[in-house]
């Protein structure tokens, strides 16, 4: 929710625009990243709203084994982070993008113009890696907002107030065991949107909807200023119409397209590129299904000119 | 310090006892949390605050089960080799084989005070699983334990006795398949079955409040050593060695003697200063009487696996050691902000060491914290002086040391043997924590004696008669 003097994020606009929101995922560099700017256009054509980029770590404990392999792919392709940022660079999309990385590559990228712009390190560690560097170069790269699975809100402030300062979203993930006070705190932090987790467990496909899901979109009803996209999980336009019945703003499909990467990935880019692009018009169509079948929520604001 | 006593709506929500100065923290996915602030509550409720006489069963069950208390043994051809009182703290002597059931024995009974229904554990070498699948046994927990496809492999023993003891033991087939991975794995199932399950984490690493409630079960080998040099050489040691990989029989044989330093304290910012006062004195009784005596000061040396060098291979993402106390920056890995073997870009290298207990990549944020507060020494010992310190204590002490607990033993033929170049100087009493026995290594050993030329090893051409 915005007042009239304050600017609603990229992020929060994409979603209250497109409403219900498709949230894709894919990691940058597998197999290549030449054929990620492929595929990220593609889900682009398809309906995505939004597009997460994983920037490939060595220890990514919150995915599941089809995530982990595509960032072992990635990594044994040689993606960096210099690579990642060169990619985001040249991509022009209609959809916001937003890296999903964990914590450790935040900190450890210094990007080489850090020298030349003094105090941008406030939230840094005394003689230590920070985190202003990279999101000062995510911001540059026309990035849109960051996701880090292994940095909870107690220990989220140095990266939120380096995002606050360059104007980008830190979405909070909303775990089903996320209650009471802390649910509230982290209801109160988040930007962008809030990624609710639909079941307790890593990232995968899975055949069906968690009865989870319906409880954290129950839970989660009474803010409703902050969108709400639901993931882990969610593979199918069934599945999308069903968490966007049962209330989400979007849905966020991660696994489902790595396997289709993995699948076509070797066979150039256009097959891939061509089965995202149905994927994505599945999944969406699927969102808009769930859409239909509900009352469309009573303080949806109209949407903002830009 | 109880839970009242944060301030968790504060301004500053980074609470300050869930660190060790800019080290540790809790860096882990949003679904951990709650068991980890249910673990924290737990931790100061049993563990420091004894509440149902918690810390009592479990003092009471490492004695009649785990055979403690250890004792605190003059080596004396090894002091006549050195030309100083050598002392060994015998952990090999625990149950099992190893200090590790200190912590195992001590996260399961708190997994059961929890009302836990199962335990999960990821092991290394197998020490860890092993020590936590006896535990499990003993207190009739079920228990699964991950373990990388390479361990599982080379520690086929091990695995054996994980099963015999009732574990399930899941291979673990990422990355290079060791303990990295498996830890990873562990992670990854707390993430989904946390609300039934305990994960034992089997080092002083991971997520507050781990570091210090594995720090907190391991002390009793340092209590009881300053007790026991005490009675026996009159003073306290000049320097305490020990071992490091993730570094829970180090910080288990540091934690009493950090205190004892002629240096001034350090400033507002050392937890390490005032946390032996509160937070922990059911955990590590102090005798009042005592703090008002002159300070004895003890060094405290952390020997880490120097490998075959101490150099990173950024281009393969691979070091040929486990020095991270040495040789790391900071980071976060598994957790915790610690140092850390990585690239310059973020990316976790595979470690190495001839000792797979200690290969591993990163190390308690703890001991990070007295490195860099220079409270510890960090020192390095290859994997060619660790083989040649194993030979050299079976033979004349009639004791087989695990190899990790040899890279200590390394340590002193370093500074004190025939070949020491006199650079430092351990003083005139020493102890040196064995921190395990040494059968469990005999297959590596003799792989590895047979391609080198190692001064103290056995001839073993009975083989060949």
């Amino acid at each position: 929710m915005s007042d009239d003097d304050t600017i609603e994020s990229e992020i929060e606009t994409a979603i209250r625009d497109n409403h219900p929101a498709l949230i894709t995922y894919v990691c940058a560099g597998d197999p290549s990243l030449e054929a990620t700017a492929a595929y990220v256009e593609a889900l682009d054509r398809g309906g995505a709203d939004l597009i997460e980029l994983g920037l490939p770590f060595s220890e990514p404990i919150a995915e599941g084994p089809t995530i982990q392999a595509s960032i072992d792919r990635a990594l044994g392709a040689g993606t960096s982070p210099q690579g990642f940022f060169e990619l985001v660079d040249e991509l022009e999309t209609d959809a916001p993008l937003l890296v999903m990385t964990y914590y450790n590559m935040i900190l450890q990228y210094e990007a080489a113009e850090t020298a030349d712009a003094p105090g941008t390190d406030g939230a840094s560690l005394r003689g230590g890696p920070g985190v202003g560097p990279f999101v000062e170069r995510a911001a540059d790269a026309g990035l849109s907002g960051i996701i880090v699975p292994d940095l909870p809100a107690e220990e989220a402030d140095p990266l939120r107030d380096a995002c606050d300062e360059h104007g980008l979203d830190l979405v909070f993930i909303v775990a089903p065991t996320t209650e009471g006070e802390r649910l509230e705190r982290i209801m109160s932090q988040v930007s962008g949107f809030a990624y609710v987790q639909a079941r307790l467990g890593t990232t995968g496909a899975r055949g069906d909807v968690s009865n989870a899901t319906h409880d954290s979109l129950a839970r989660l009803a009474e803010y409703d200023g902050v969108p709400k996209a639901v993931g882990f999980g969610v593979s199918e336009g069934d599945h999308a119409a069903e968490i966007v019945e049962a209330g989400a703003d979007g849905v966020i499909v991660g696994s489902a397209l790595v396997d289709i990467v993995a699948e076509h990935g070797s066979d150039g880019d256009a097959p891939a590129a061509d089965a995202l692009e149905a994927k994505a018009h599945e999944l969406k169509a699927g969102a808009i299904r769930g859409a239909d079948e509900t009352t469309p929520p009573k303080d949806t604001p109209e949407p903002e000119q830009p | 310090m109880t839970t009242s006593d944060r301030d968790r709506d504060g301004e500053d929500r980074r609470d300050s006892t869930t660190t060790f100065g800019e080290y540790g923290g809790r860096y882990v996915p949003e679904a951990l949390m709650p068991a980890i602030l249910e673990l924290e509550d737990a931790y100061e409720r049993y563990v420091l605050a004894n509440e149902d006489g918690f810390m009592d069963e479990f003092r009471e069950r490492m004695c009649e089960f785990g055979g403690r208390p250890t004792p605190l043994q003059r080596a004396g051809r090894l002091s006549d080799r050195y030309d100083r009182e050598i002392y060994l703290k015998r952990e090999d002597l625990v149950h099992g084989g190893a200090h590790k059931l200190n912590n195992a024995l001590g996260q399961v009974l708190l997994a059961k005070y929890m009302g836990k229904e199962r335990i999960i554990a990821e092991t290394g070498a197998g020490q860890h699983g092993t020590a936590t699948a006896m535990a499990a046994a003993h207190l009739d927990v079920p228990c699964e334990i991950y373990m990388g496809r390479t361990d599982v492999n080379r520690q086929r023993p091990n695995v054996y006795r994980m099963r015999m003891n009732g574990a399930e033991v899941n291979p673990v087939t990422a990355g290079s398949g060791t303990l990295k991975e498996a830890i990873n794995e562990t992670m990854r199932d707390w993430a989904t079955t946390v609300e039934t399950t305990h994960y034992v984490i089997g080092s002083v690493v991971g997520p507050h409040p781990f570091p210090k409630m594995v720090r907190d079960f391991q002390a009793v080998i340092g209590q009881e050593a300053r007790e026991q040099i005490r009675e026996q050489a009159g003073q306290l040691p000049d320097s305490v060695v020990a071992c490091a990989g993730g570094g829970s029989n180090t910080m288990g044989a540091f934690y009493a003697f950090v205190p004892d330093s002629a240096e001034p304290r350090s400033g507002a910012d050392s937890s390490s200063a005032e946390r032996s006062s509160a937070d922990s004195q059911a955990a590590q009784p102090r005798d009042d009487g005592e703090q008002t005596e002159p300070r004895e000061h003890v060094d405290l040396v952390a020997v880490e696996a120097g490998g075959s060098s101490l150099e990173i291979d950024e281009e393969m993402g691979l070091a040929p050691n486990s020095a991270t106390l040495s040789t790391g920056t900071d980071g976060v890995l598994h957790g915790a902000m610690t140092k850390l073997l990585q690239r310059g870009d973020g990316q976790i290298v595979e470690s190495h060491s001839v000792s797979a207990g200690l290969d591993y990549a990163g190390v308690g944020p703890e001991l990070s914290h007295l490195v860099e507060t220079g409270r510890v020494m960090p020192e390095s010992v290859g994997d060619e002086a660790a083989l040649e310190a194993f030979h050299r204590l079976s033979r004349l002490e009639g004791i087989i040391p695990a190899l990790e607990s040899s890279h200590a033993l390394g340590y002193l033929e370093e500074v004190a043997g025939p070949d020491a170049d006199g650079s430092a100087d351990l003083g005139d009493v020493v102890v040196v924590n064995l921190s395990g026995r040494g059968d469990k290594d005999l297959e590596t050993v003799l792989e590895e004696t047979e391609t080198r030329d190692l001064a103290a090893a056995p001839d073993v051409e009975v083989f060949d008669r």
